[in-house]
């Protein structure tokens, strides 16, 4: 295998990993971005808490595995983002811990101070999570001022642009509307109901703000569209995004809810593949000299190294999406308090 | 204060309080696994209570354990960058395998474990609780792999990093990589299995994973003697203590041994590390310092009482007390460990690794005797013993770490023929290869300002404060509340017990929905 198609596997395998995170925990930080809204009374806000309480933790080493995967691969790029973004991805962490801790400790005491004290917590940290991997997505598409080295030059500020802080937002529409979607699968009665309108609103807030990000990359970050003319292919992925994005309301409407989740899975899907396409073959743009761009191929550690990953995912993913399955499959169907719950 | 030491306050302060945890899944998991085991084949609801409880707090554990464990994959690249650029190849790979193999195993499973009781067969239960202590070995694994490998780099080689550089006839060649006249170098597996099984993986894994079982085996022990000085949950107290008891033993003897082999392998490998350890200057015959307080400036240690040509001794098992040692003397100074951290965590981890296995012998001999109950200021030592394994594996920690410095990545030793001396010039001082080492004060990140390294540590300060005090109060009203007893199982019996548990889940479940709203 040619060096050159072993770091562009490895880009589709991060790619999967990325979609695979924004997909699972998308929906669990989405539950935590409603919680305050959607849960009335304790007893409902334990049931919005419990539909994600045994999938968290598996859907966040998503993430894990792809930070060691793009450490292991692409330690150019893993050091230079990294560093880059290096308040925000304090934050981001912080914002991780938040809701960890808040699902553990918030039934651990009934006053309702302590249980209003982690609810909020669980809030902003799913909120605050969702917004900064945004706006690390819109920075890292607009580029970053590197040294030749891959150092990042500016300064925390100059992260926030318009676009970065629109990604942010899109983010969070996004996944609120993945989880309401997903607490609608999960939950029945008085619940199940009201979330029908969070459903509509946070669709059409999200609509808003696709519509708005897209003309905004379209005409103002030019590597958005970059590939699209030599592989007229890739309009595909856009086009079946609208349509995914156009049955999201349909299949509400039908009460096929289900559809309706399977088409939030594929808007974020195509919306990560848009992503790195505009970004291929970089995996981080220097604005001041396109030498300095961190590309798959410079960033790429040895061709040993890639060949020893192959194995290892070879070996490790069908384990993992064995013991995935089985765990999705254990606590299908509506959730339920007992005993052991939240 | 510079990125270098603010990114290493933070590196240390982050990786220590993360290191609560671990251990004590680990520990716990593994004694978790065991009296499921004994539940499953004996049925006796007393393994049913422990399983319960035990769970309970090992989840609670384990959700901290987990997001701050994200916090150390972060921090490579946020505050190490030139390191993670120099390492990835190499070290990446151990932390990209753990993912895949360790944390998807850990914490899928571990849905089971916490949520799944009645959802599941016995067996399948049975299943993930072993998968979820095997899905903690297996991290400890890669994580010592990848730690151990900048101990003892082995399995890779150092090359120069190549570019594209486009020639005159329009052609591009792969060329060094320069910048600002230094060649950018890079380290690159050569073979896996080599990098794995560097030269001391297997001693230090060893040791880690001893410190693991002492630390479930201390934490069980500090519980069950409350409980036994108290006066509650009887039957589950003593069954817990004395089984506690002997698998504390057994690791703690375990340490002592591995931790002697290990020694000697440090010596091997990192002989200044080792020398300062131990404070041992002069290379030669060499004491072993049982007290006294290292003078750097003057090279000595003050106030010492030593054993004549113990260090001979320890480092080669030599009955005359009287080979010699390689001391700091062979290395510059920029070229050798701070010495008051090494040399005293060092002490205070052989310390308490002492006082555990007296502790224990103790509590086996009066067990015997029966007398256990009435020596309360013994049973008021273990409530507090898990403290000093907790240091004891901090401490550990900190001596191996600290011992590491200067460097991330250690540049191997070359010994002469003889075995016994470092090849060294004509002054007697060991050069070491820069070449195929990292200093840790080039291993920041370049991107980082001191503003930033000192927010975020002032911040994480204050985080990990407040989780450490939510994380003892919750602790503590679930040890103060203790084992639940099952209602009489008697009527359930002859049921089958996954049908027997769900009816008592069942009847525990109206009772407490009412009136706890499920705080439990």
């Amino acid at each position: 295998m040619s060096s050159e198609l072993l770091c562009i596997i490895w880009f589709v395998i991060l790619n999967v990993l990325l979609i695979g995170y924004a997909i699972l925990d998308g929906f669990d930080l989405g539950v935590g971005i409603l919680h305050p809204f959607v849960a009335k009374t304790d007893r409902e806000r334990r049931l919005v808490m419990n539909s994600i309480g045994p999938l968290w933790d598996g859907n966040e080493v998503w993430l894990v595995t792809f930070g060691g995967a793009l450490f292991a691969m692409f330690p150019n790029a893993y050091a230079s983002i990294f560093s880059a973004f290096y308040i925000p991805f304090v934050l981001l962490l912080f914002a991780l811990i938040f809701r960890a801790v808040s699902l553990e400790f918030r039934s651990k005491r009934q006053h309702s101070f302590w249980r209003k004290f982690w609810d909020i917590l669980f809030f902003i940290g799913s909120t605050l999570a969702a917004f900064l991997f945004g706006v690390a997505v819109g920075a890292v598409m607009q580029g970053l001022e590197l040294s030749e080295l891959g150092d990042y030059q500016g300064t925390m500020l100059d992260l926030l642009s318009g676009f970065s802080i629109s990604v942010g937002l899109l983010t969070v529409a996004l996944l609120a509307m993945h989880g309401a979607i997903y607490l609608y699968l999960k939950t029945e009665g008085d619940l199940q109901q009201r979330l029908v309108g969070w459903m509509k609103g946070t669709y059409y807030l999200f609509l808003a703000l696709f519509v708005i990000v897209t003309f905004w990359s379209v005409f103002f970050v030019p590597a958005s569209l970059q590939h699209f003319g030599d592989y007229p292919i890739l309009w595909l992925v856009p086009l079946l995004n609208i349509i995914a994005i156009a049955n999201i309301p349909r299949a509400i409407a039908k009460e096929k809810p289900f559809y309706a989740f399977l088409s939030s899975c594929c808007t974020i899907a195509a919306l990560v593949f848009l992503f790195s396409a505009a970004l291929f073959p970089d995996l981080l743009p220097a604005t001041n000299n396109t030498a300095f761009s961190i590309t798959i191929y410079n960033a790429a550690s040895s061709t040993l190294t890639q060949k020893i990953g192959l194995i290892i995912v070879a070996i490790g993913m069908p384990m993992v999406l064995s013991y995935t399955t089985l765990i999705y499959w254990t606590f299908r169907g509506k959730v339920e308090l007992t005993d052991t719950s939240y | 204060m510079d990125v270098v030491l603010l990114s290493r306050l933070q590196f240390a302060f982050t990786i220590m309080f993360h290191y609560i945890f671990p251990p004590l899944a680990i520990g716990l998991g593994v004694i978790l696994a065991y009296l499921e085991t004994r539940f499953y084949f004996t049925k006796k609801p007393i393994f049913a209570i422990a399983c319960q409880f035990w769970t309970k707090i090992f989840v609670l554990n384990f959700a901290i354990g987990v997001s701050s464990g994200i916090v150390m994959e972060f921090q490579f690249g946020t505050n190490w960058a030139t390191y993670s650029r120099f390492v990835g190849d190499v070290f990446g790979s151990a932390l990209a395998a753990e993912g895949i193999f360790a944390f998807f195993l850990e914490s899928g499973f571990l849905a089971i474990v916490a949520f799944g009781r009645e959802k599941v067969s016995a067996g399948l239960y049975l299943f993930s609780m072993y998968m979820v202590a095997l899905g903690s070995v297996f991290s400890s694994i890669w994580i010592v792999v990848a730690n151990s490998w900048q101990q003892t780099p082995a399995g890779h080689h150092i090359v120069d990093i190549l570019r594209p550089v486009s020639m005159p006839d329009g052609t591009s060649e792969m060329m060094p990589w320069i910048v600002d006249g230094v060649v950018q170098r890079r380290a690159e597996i050569t073979d896996f299995m080599t990098m794995v099984f560097n030269p001391s993986t297997v001693q230090r894994l060893s040791h880690v994973l001893l410190g693991c079982a002492a630390v479930g085996g201390f934490f069980v022990l500090s519980i069950s003697a409350y409980y036994i000085l108290k006066d509650k949950h009887h039957d589950f107290a003593r069954h817990s203590f004395n089984g506690a008891l002997l698998f504390s033993l057994a690791a703690s003897i375990g340490l002592g041994i591995n931790g002697h082999s290990q020694a000697q392998n440090v010596y091997r490998n990192q002989p200044a590390k080792l020398a300062a350890f131990e404070g041992h200057y002069e290379t030669g015959r060499a004491d072993l310092n049982l007290i006294g307080w290292p003078n750097e400036r003057e090279e000595r240690i003050d106030y010492e009482v030593s054993v004549p040509g113990g260090l001979s001794f320890m480092v080669f098992d030599d009955f005359t007390f009287s080979k010699p040692v390689v001391g700091l003397d062979r290395f510059k100074p920029e070229d050798r460990p701070p010495l008051l951290i090494p040399f005293f965590s060092w002490r205070l981890m052989v310390g308490f690794g002492g006082l555990m296995i007296v502790l224990c012998t103790l509590g086996i001999v009066y067990n015997r005797k029966q007398q256990l109950s009435t020596k309360r200021p013994l049973l008021w030592t273990f409530v507090f013993a898990i403290g000093f394994v907790m240091i004891a594996n901090q401490s550990g920690w900190i001596a191996a770490e600290v011992g590491r410095q200067p460097w991330t990545v250690h540049p191997p030793v070359v010994w002469d023929e003889s075995g016994k001396d470092l090849v060294t010039a004509a002054d007697g001082v060991y050069q070491y290869d820069e070449t195929v080492g990292l200093r840790t004060s080039k291993s920041f990140s370049a991107a980082v300002s001191v503003e930033e390294a000192q927010t975020s540590l002032v911040l994480f300060a204050i985080l990990y404060a407040a989780l450490t005090a939510v994380w003892i109060m919750v602790l503590d009203r679930k040890i103060r509340t203790g084992p639940e007893p099952l209602p009489a199982t008697s009527e359930f019996e002859g049921l089958g017990v996954a049908q027997s548990a769900a009816h008592r889940q069942h009847a525990r479940l109206n009772e407490k929905e009412k009136d706890r709203g499920g705080a439990s």
